[in-house]
């Protein structure tokens, strides 16, 4: 089991444009969006880190940008770590896919391609999960339903 | 969105049968649809598709306060509604930083418990349904009425029960509570061992389930596959072991895991579940603590801004809660990581080449409650 | 000693004479006919719907609950109320259907079932039709209800019932060996093939008793080929309801979904009345060697209780394997008759010839 430190240096050594912000709950990293494959990978296969459980894939829409974001366990060392890439195109986010790292991911990133609208690069069945092709995407914040229009 | 990536990846030859396992369909246990293609009686290869019962509770959440989210969470794996209500308390009190009494962690516990033997008893019922023995189903439902019972008494309602509140609880449980508790572990412990001599050691029973549906460790953790069905490819994913929370600090208990990976393996994992539950129960239900069933909470709650996350182990697996505040009375993004959304998607690979038959008993064994994937 | 048995013969002879004395023999035997088919039309529904009331309550017990209770005095018209709910129902049309095909179906399946009913004898000289080739007549006949399953399933233009008929199909052909060889074993020990010659052959005991081992094993293999070629459970592959939501039958409704349904039930029975009247003696009252008065006190209840008595026994032995077991895998039925049941048989009616060519039987 890594502390923040330790992952932190490992990390910067695969990436070093990472930055880590501070005064989380879990270690955070922060990653461009090109970097973000190779990092999963090497997160993955490194015998330190052996992060190869995915928990869960999902995004944020802050508006300003959007930001995909990994929850990565390890059943080997049971350490937690976040990965977070930042999205500044809202109308075309476009990602990496790491579902070549994680089966999981491949589904997640289904989930987040319906629900947000971004995009995985080299993503095997890129296809909405649960809504219509032609429905918005009501996870986006400014998401208004042309049908149902209940304000709150 | 340009048309390649919406069009299908599968190229489908013409003499493929296919065949809709769904949305209406004995098997499905809900609204899931399998797209199967078959060669025969043997499956090639089959798609899930999801989304009929999709509510939007992620979007709905952005809009509630922390107490109404709760009665949302409910509603997604209805089985196991304590405890999806215990992950959003737990993850609004860390932010909040308040102590929870002792009390409401022994009984948060036990209601846990007594929710994850309901929920496999029904697994176990729903289980024999797949494979034709009809009679299981009833042996189950008998049992799990007791437990259903003993709900009602403390919190009115018998299936989503939304008893937990960020602080504590709804109310005190009732004052039967701990006797009839008990009495229901004396009944139980008389009743497992007919689950067995009906199900269980039947010849037929287990040439339908042993070496059916193999996942091997490295699929099931590739695959995010935890719970029970996880457990059964020995794969050690119990977050009340890994970070435990509530009373599960205090009580011994152990981790069931298997090696075979088989339909079999999960089948034996949840009966030996349902003796360790009750196990836990034993040891906390004579010494729940005197005290408030509450700690003291603001009627208005705002999270400070910043994100938290926070994992609890339901019937099927690991439920993530992960919340992102900007300093509101309602959550900016709640996202719920759904144990049986990463589950179902295993199905592919465990159920190819083999027969329907085997489809079916490889869903039963994963346990899927779709409103639960669907969210 | 059987002559205390009352023998319908006399009562079935009595109303020939009277009828033949009445009217022209050609206008008698139409009459006969006329007055046999509403007697079975009636006893064919009451026995129906009285089969279907049996196995609620016989699940019931065995699931710990009471069964149906509200219709009548212990639910006895429950059945009736569901019959008029199906009459009522609407028969909805299949779009691209076979509309023939998919109307002759049920029909198809019960009369084989009806036909098969002729020559169960059910009690002394209680005969429709005394073949002395009954055995294979019953066999012939009932397994034609295959047919109209697999009609039903193809013209229903559904791919759960084309599935559904394609295994039932493969399961009646391959049980229906099963079936005749442990049959054949008893005819092979009684030397005929007429029922009431195979009855009359077990006046001294019945055939489980003094066949040896090979008759109960042929037994035991006719109870398990049997229950599969009537498709019920754990055999009930055909219409698995949790692979194939209702298999053959699922495009059908109201009285054509009836049809098959007691077309189901009647073949139940019409197994059972095998079984019973070829190992168990049929109406044959049960006999211990020379224990004059006990012989005799069982010679008292009239031999239609003996039959139906025996009849009843199999059925709720054949209720019992559908409420208890699991369903089997398609792989794993085919398994079963192919490698298991099939070879003990044919070693079981080896065995039996030889016996019976030692004269080692009694």
């Amino acid at each position: 089991m890594l502390n923040k430190q330790e992952l932190s240096e490992i990390i910067l050594k695969m990436v070093p444009e990472a930055t880590f912000p501070e005064g989380t709950q879990l270690t955070e990293v922060i990653v461009p969006a090109e970097n973000i494959l190779a990092l999963a990978e090497g997160l993955k296969n490194n015998k330190e880190t052996a992060f190869d459980y995915m928990i869960s894939l999902t995004a944020v829409d802050f508006t300003t940008n959007m930001t995909v974001v990994y929850h990565l366990d390890s059943t080997q060392f049971r350490h937690m770590i976040v990965l977070k890439v930042v999205l500044n195109d809202r109308e075309n986010p476009l990602v990496d896919s790491v579902s070549s790292v994680w089966a999981t991911a491949e589904f997640h990133e289904r989930e987040v391609f319906d629900l947000f609208g971004i995009r995985f690069n080299n993503h095997p069945n890129l296809k909405r999960l649960f809504l219509e092709d032609d429905y918005g995407f009501p996870l986006r914040k400014d998401f208004r339903d042309e049908i149902n229009i209940i304000e709150r | 969105m340009s048309e390649e990536i919406i069009k299908d990846v599968i190229v489908r030859e013409s003499e493929d049968y296919i065949i809709n396992m769904g949305p209406q369909h004995p098997s499905t246990h809900g609204v899931l649809r399998f797209e199967v293609c078959l060669k025969g009686e043997t499956v090639k290869y089959l798609i899930p598709h999801i989304g009929y019962i999709h509510r939007g509770i992620e979007k709905m959440c952005e809009a509630d306060t922390y107490q109404q989210i709760i009665h949302l969470t409910d509603r997604m794996d209805y089985l196991s509604a304590h405890i999806n209500n215990e992950a959003v308390c737990m993850v609004v009190e860390e932010a909040m930083q308040v102590e929870v009494p002792e009390r409401v962690k022994y009984i948060r516990t036990i209601l846990d418990e007594l929710n994850r033997i309901a929920s496999h008893q029904l697994w176990w019922c729903a289980f024999g349904m797949d494979l034709g023995a009809l009679t299981a189903f009833f042996y189950g439902l008998r049992d799990r009425e007791h437990i259903l019972d003993i709900f009602e008494e403390s919190f009115g309602s018998r299936l989503l029960h939304s008893f937990n509140t960020p602080g504590g609880l709804m109310h005190d449980v009732h004052p039967n509570f701990q006797k009839r508790t008990k009495e229901f572990i004396t009944y139980f412990r008389k009743k497992l061992p007919e689950y067995d001599q009906l199900l269980t050691g039947n010849i037929i029973f287990q040439e339908r389930v042993k070496g059916v549906g193999y996942m091997s460790r490295e699929k099931a953790i590739a695959y995010g596959v935890t719970g029970p069905s996880g457990r059964g490819s020995n794969l050690a994913c119990d977050i009340r072991k890994i970070a435990p929370y509530g009373a599960y600090d205090k009580v011994q208990f152990d981790e069931i895991l298997m090696t075979e990976g088989d339909t079999f393996a999960r089948y034996q994992v949840r009966m030996g579940e349902m003796l360790e539950s009750m196990k836990i129960i034993e040891q906390l239900v004579d010494n729940i603590p005197e005290g408030d069933f509450t700690a003291k909470m603001k009627p208005i709650i705002k999270l400070p801004a910043g994100e938290y996350f926070k994992r609890v182990e339901t019937a099927r697996g690991e439920l993530a809660v992960y919340v992102v505040s900007d300093g509101n009375k309602t959550p900016y993004r709640m996202k719920f990581r759904s144990p049986n959304f990463s589950n179902l998607f295993v199905m592919n690979e465990l159920a190819a080449g083999g027969k329907i038959a085997d489809l079916v008993a490889i869903s039963g064994s994963l346990d899927l409650v779709i409103p639960d994937i669907d969210r | 000693m059987s002559s205390k048995i009352y023998d319908f013969s006399t009562l079935t002879g009595s109303i020939d004479a009277a009828l033949n004395s009445w009217m022209s023999p050609g206008l008698a035997v139409l009459s006969e006919m006329v007055i046999i088919g509403l007697l079975f039309l009636t006893f064919y529904a009451l026995l129906g719907l009285f089969l279907v009331y049996l196995e609620r309550k016989v699940c019931a017990v065995i699931q710990n609950r009471v069964g149906p209770n509200r219709v009548g005095k212990w639910g006895l018209l429950q059945t009736i109320a569901d019959l008029i709910k199906l009459l009522m129902k609407e028969l909805i049309p299949i779009r691209k259907a076979d509309h023939l095909l998919f109307l002759i179906a049920p029909f198809i399946v019960i009369i084989a079932s009806f036909m098969a009913m002729g020559a169960v004898p059910f009690a002394k000289g209680l005969h429709v039709l005394d073949f002395n080739i009954g055995v294979f007549y019953v066999m012939a006949v009932s397994s034609l209800g295959v047919v109209g399953i697999l009609i039903a399933g193809w013209s229903s233009n559904s791919k759960y019932s084309l599935i559904g008929a394609m295994r039932s199909g493969a399961q009646i052909v391959s049980y229906e060996l099963s079936v005749g060889l442990s049959l054949m074993a008893i005819v092979v020990f009684s030397g005929t093939m007429s029922l009431s010659g195979i009855i009359e052959s077990q006046a001294d005991g019945w055939w489980i008793f003094k066949g040896h081992i090979p008759a109960f094993v042929a037994f035991i293999v006719f109870l398990i080929a049997s229950t599969a070629e009537i498709n019920r459970g754990p055999f009930d592959l055909a219409e698995a309801e949790s692979e194939l939501t209702a298999g053959f039958h699922t495009e059908y409704s109201g009285i054509k979904f009836a049809f098959f349904f007691l077309a189901e039930y009647i073949n139940m029975f019409i197994v059972a009345a095998l079984g019973a009247t070829v190992f168990l003696g049929g109406w044959m009252p049960f006999h211990i060697g020379n224990w004059e008065g006990f012989n005799q006190v069982m010679d008292y209840i009239p031999s239609i209780v003996w039959f139906f008595a025996k009849t009843f026994f199999i059925i709720y032995v054949i209720m019992w394997f559908k409420w208890t077991f699991p369903r089997l895998r398609i792989d794993q039925l085919l398994t079963l008759e192919w490698k298991f049941l099939l070879p003990i048989s044919m070693v079981n009616i080896l065995l039996i010839a030889f016996l019976v060519m030692m004269h080692w039987h009694f």
